[in-house]
């Protein structure tokens, strides 16, 4: 391609990160006309070295640009439009050590506040122990760590150059472990496990259920999962079974699997917690997922703020790699998975299963109109399997035990056991897991019930795309179908507990600020709807005389956002404020 | 001996418009097959006919029976036994939300239809209130052809794609930011005389709302001169190359104030360099 670059130069240590990731220059002659193509072929590669460059120098220059676009042959107009699309980027020059305070839900009801120098961050994932901060340091070791609870005088010493504190261990975040509970089907192994290692995953139990599955066959494994009727725990519950099927029986090849690790609904942890607990669980689900539809190549899409979740997983591919479970020839059985941990850079869209694609291949992060659907074109035009982390932690148990076995739990509608991210006002915050039919009440009672003098107000359920439950819902059963008819959601598992000294307009205009930083701003209902709707909540907050004309027009906003927006995103921007206007009473 | 490619015969899909039986051939859109019913009341801002739909704006929307939102006729394909609604009272608060939203945010006064529009579907973009965020900003005049008002971009990527991979290949524009704040932009914002753009033009050709203009049109129009109804418009044949690309001038008062191109034509669909479109002052140099 005729690339037009301008003066601006690279510096040596920007040149240095990218040819590190790129391999050294030369290697390429622009009169040949395939060289091109072979430099052009590379796109996917173009988030992570956009990492490369943040990562060593704080910043992406127009210098760093214009190398990066002489070594992929992409314009810089083009990799510009992708920086400026992630959150964790910056295209203006700063410092090379930030600290992010996590301003979410979560965050904010324990009282998080942002410092001058600090950035303000979207849910870090930590909500367990808000509130949350992420400290980012660029240079050759570049750095990052996470610091949860921060006290403001921690914040301070932060951002004063200190380094942060050693991390609690993942189990902290399960209190069910700490307690002794023996029953875990899906965090059985969290705490207790090495998650740095191979050997003693496979002393508890680790790649069983991969052999039983080279037992059964890719049929068989399709079919215990089409017995066990998972329906997929991303939010959108789908029946995982039926799209490993469809996937396996596309006959264009090859096939893609994608872990959804985008973890980004303002209140969830659950992956984190595997990831982190229990590497090598997911290791091992992707590759019997692989195995069973017939994927060569997979990537866990990580989202960017999760350094410990990076660190446990490449380190655990790198084991599986090394002793022949992951590559050409997996335990001998004749086929082959690759898989690589994948950076997002902060964009909670990138969690939609089409936006994750767009992301991957080196584009801006937006999501795409379906149909086609993902099972016929996907990543890079090619069937593909998109699951969520705890999806596919759930493969393990339903391969070792069977299907029927698996749906024996949980109600007809809803089978297995799920996790909830229980966060807020409760004794003992974490990720808990219960049969799907467990109430509210069961879940915040395990949690050690509310906390010392605090009495329950409302449960956020589902997170920001989800809805506010009230005290006398308690009792609802948790499952997809009780909660539907409820007009309720369980989303990603959120459920955050709000007592009386909760700030609820606060809390709803946080809500709405979310939704109208995380809307990617490619289709006009959601671009601008989601503006609309925090302006009309800002104007009710102070009632007046227009009142009631901004709530029908708050209606008019929520119901074409519902109705005309290309992805979910949109689709659920106005569910919990339309439910705290409806059940709380907020803005009467 | 010569071997004939011969394509696949069409099937032939049917489905229900407005109520009509409809027979249109397997590929087609909603969109096309609802204009083909007679149907042609459909808005359309981000669809053009010579580029990929990319069903941004979403004014084109329709009821499809079964489908939990309304569906983007523009780029959703026909499927047998569809039973399409164009003008049901979701379809047309649908309409009416997105065209407020647009309005109420952007300039839409000199896009073809809108005013009609807004009429018909009874847009208020008063009840926005006047503290509302807006896209209003300086009009970009870095270069003698052609000016960029982004106070009226809706951000329909049509631009974009002109000028990237679909038409021109040239990438010197994309999509910047995101959310409210996405942009159209070269590289760190910078200027078209350093930016890779060619003044090709073409994407002044697909903009739906005038954000892109010529600037002679631009220029006429802020001193209240431009007047469509005084203008002729005369077909010739670019005389610059071989290519034969078909120009079309439009001329107001004995001078050539724009230059496009039909974009059915075979040979240009539309597209231009920029002798073609801009190259023609010697033809007024007396």
């Amino acid at each position: 391609m005729d690339l037009k670059l301008s003066a601006h130069t690279p510096t040596a240590d920007e040149i240095d990160a990218i040819d590190a990731l790129l391999g050294a220059t030369g290697e390429y002659d622009h009169r040949l006309a395939r060289a091109g193509h072979d430099l052009r072929d590379q796109r996917h590669r173009l988030l992570p070295v956009l990492h490369a460059v943040n990562d060593r120098v704080g910043w992406i220059s127009r210098g760093a640009i214009n190398h990066i676009a002489a070594r992929m042959d992409v314009a810089p107009a083009e990799i510009y439009g992708v920086a400026t699309f992630y959150g964790l980027f910056s295209t203006t020059e700063r410092s090379t050590r930030q600290v992010h305070v996590c301003v979410d839900l979560a965050c904010q009801i324990a009282g998080a506040t942002v410092p001058d120098g600090a950035h303000e961050s979207p849910c870090l994932g930590l909500c367990e122990r808000a509130p949350a901060v992420l400290l980012v340091e660029a240079g050759p070791q570049a750095r990052q760590t996470v610091l949860a609870p921060a006290t403001p005088v921690q914040v301070r010493a932060l951002l004063d150059g200190g380094a942060a504190p050693d991390e609690a261990p993942a189990e902290v975040a399960t209190p069910q472990v700490a307690a002794g509970a023996d029953d875990l089907v899906l965090l059985g192994r969290v705490g207790v496990v090495d998650p740095t290692s191979l050997h003693s995953y496979r002393s508890h139990g680790g790649y069983a259920a991969l052999r039983r599955a080279i037992e059964i066959g890719p049929v068989g494994v399709i079919r215990e999962m089409l017995d066990s009727g998972i329906m997929g725990r991303g939010g959108a519950a789908f029946p995982a079974g039926r799209k490993w099927d469809a996937v396996a029986r596309q006959p264009a090849r090859p096939h893609y699997l994608v872990c959804n690790a985008d973890e980004s609904e303002p209140g969830t942890f659950k992956d984190r917690v595997i990831m982190e607990g229990d590497p090598f669980s997911l290791i091992e689900a992707m590759t019997i997922a692989a195995y069973a539809t017939g994927c060569e190549q997979g990537w866990i899409y990580l989202r960017g703020e999760y350094p410990r979740a990076r660190r446990r997983l490449t380190d655990a591919i790198e084991q599986a790699v090394a002793h022949g479970l992951l590559g050409d020839d997996v335990m001998g059985a004749g086929f082959s998975f690759h898989l690589e941990v994948f950076l997002g850079a902060g964009a909670y869209i990138c969690g939609e299963e089409t936006a994750i694609f767009n992301s991957i291949e080196g584009f801006r992060g937006e999501p795409r109109n379906k149909p086609p659907f993902p099972v016929e074109v996907g990543v890079f035009g090619k069937p593909t399997v998109v699951n969520n982390v705890e999806t596919l932690a759930n493969v393990l148990p339903i391969v070792l035990g069977g299907g029927q076995a698996y749906a024996s739990v949980g109600t007809t509608g809803s089978t297995g056991t799920k996790l909830f991210c229980v966060s807020g006002a409760v004794a003992r915050p974490g990720v808990y897991e219960l049969p799907f039919g467990a109430t509210l009440r069961e879940v915040i009672d395990l949690a050690g019930g509310m906390r010392e003098g605090s009495t329950l107000r409302t449960v956020l359920l589902g997170g920001a795309a989800g809805s506010f439950a009230t005290p006398d819902e308690l009792d609802v059963p948790l499952t997809f179908e009780d909660l539907r008819a409820a007009k309720l959601s369980l989303g990603s598992g959120v459920v955050m507990v709000l007592d009386q000294t909760a700030d609820l307009t606060a809390f709803v205009h946080r809500i709405a600020a979310f939704f109208r930083d995380e809307s990617c701003g490619q289709c006009v209902p959601c671009r601008v709807g989601t503006m609309r709707q925090e302006e009309v909540l800002l104007r009710l907050e102070h009632g007046g005389p227009k009142a009631a004309a901004d709530r029908e027009l708050l209606a008019d906003i929520g119901r074409v956002l519902r109705d005309a927006s290309i992805c979910g995103f949109g689709h659920s921007a106005h569910g919990a404020i339309e439910s705290a206007i409806a059940k709380l009473g907020v803005f009467s | 001996m010569n071997t004939v490619p011969v394509a696949a015969p069409t099937r032939l899909v049917e489905l229900t418009v407005d109520g009509e039986s409809v027979k249109v051939a397997e590929g087609t859109t909603v969109l096309q097959a609802c204009r083909g019913a007679g149907c042609d009341d459909i808005p359309t801002l981000c669809y053009g006919d010579t580029l990929t739909p990319k069903n941004a704006c979403r004014v084109c929307m329709v009821e499809v029976e079964g489908s939990r939102t309304l569906v983007p006729s523009c780029s959703r394909k026909v499927e047998a036994g569809m039973v399409v609604h164009t003008d049901t009272e979701r379809v047309q608060h649908s309409r009416k939300m997105v065209l407020e939203f647009l309005g109420s945010s952007t300039d839409l006064s000199v896009a073809p239809h809108v005013a009609d529009w807004n009429e018909q579907y009874a847009v208020d973009v008063d009840r926005y209130g006047p503290d509302r965020r807006t896209k209003a900003q300086p009009v970009k005049r870095d270069n003698e052809l052609y000016v960029r008002d982004y106070e009226k971009c809706i951000l329909c990527y049509k631009c974009v794609d002109a000028c990237g991979e679909q038409w021109q290949n040239t990438f010197a524009i994309a999509v910047a930011g995101r959310g409210f704040d996405s942009h159209i932009a070269a590289e760190y914002d910078t200027e078209l005389p350093d930016s890779a753009c060619v003044y090709c033009g073409n994407c002044i050709a697909v903009c739906p709302t005038g954000a892109l203009m010529f600037t002679s049109e631009h220029d006429m129009r802020a001193d209240g001169s431009w007047d469509e109804s005084r203008q002729t418009e005369t077909d010739t044949i670019c005389p610059y190359c071989g290519v034969g690309c078909q120009l079309t001038l439009h001329v107001q008062d004995n001078a050539i104030v724009k230059v496009t191109s039909p974009s059915d034509h075979s040979v240009t669909h539309g597209n231009l360099c920029i002798k073609g479109r801009f190259g023609f002052q010697h033809v007024q140099n007396h």
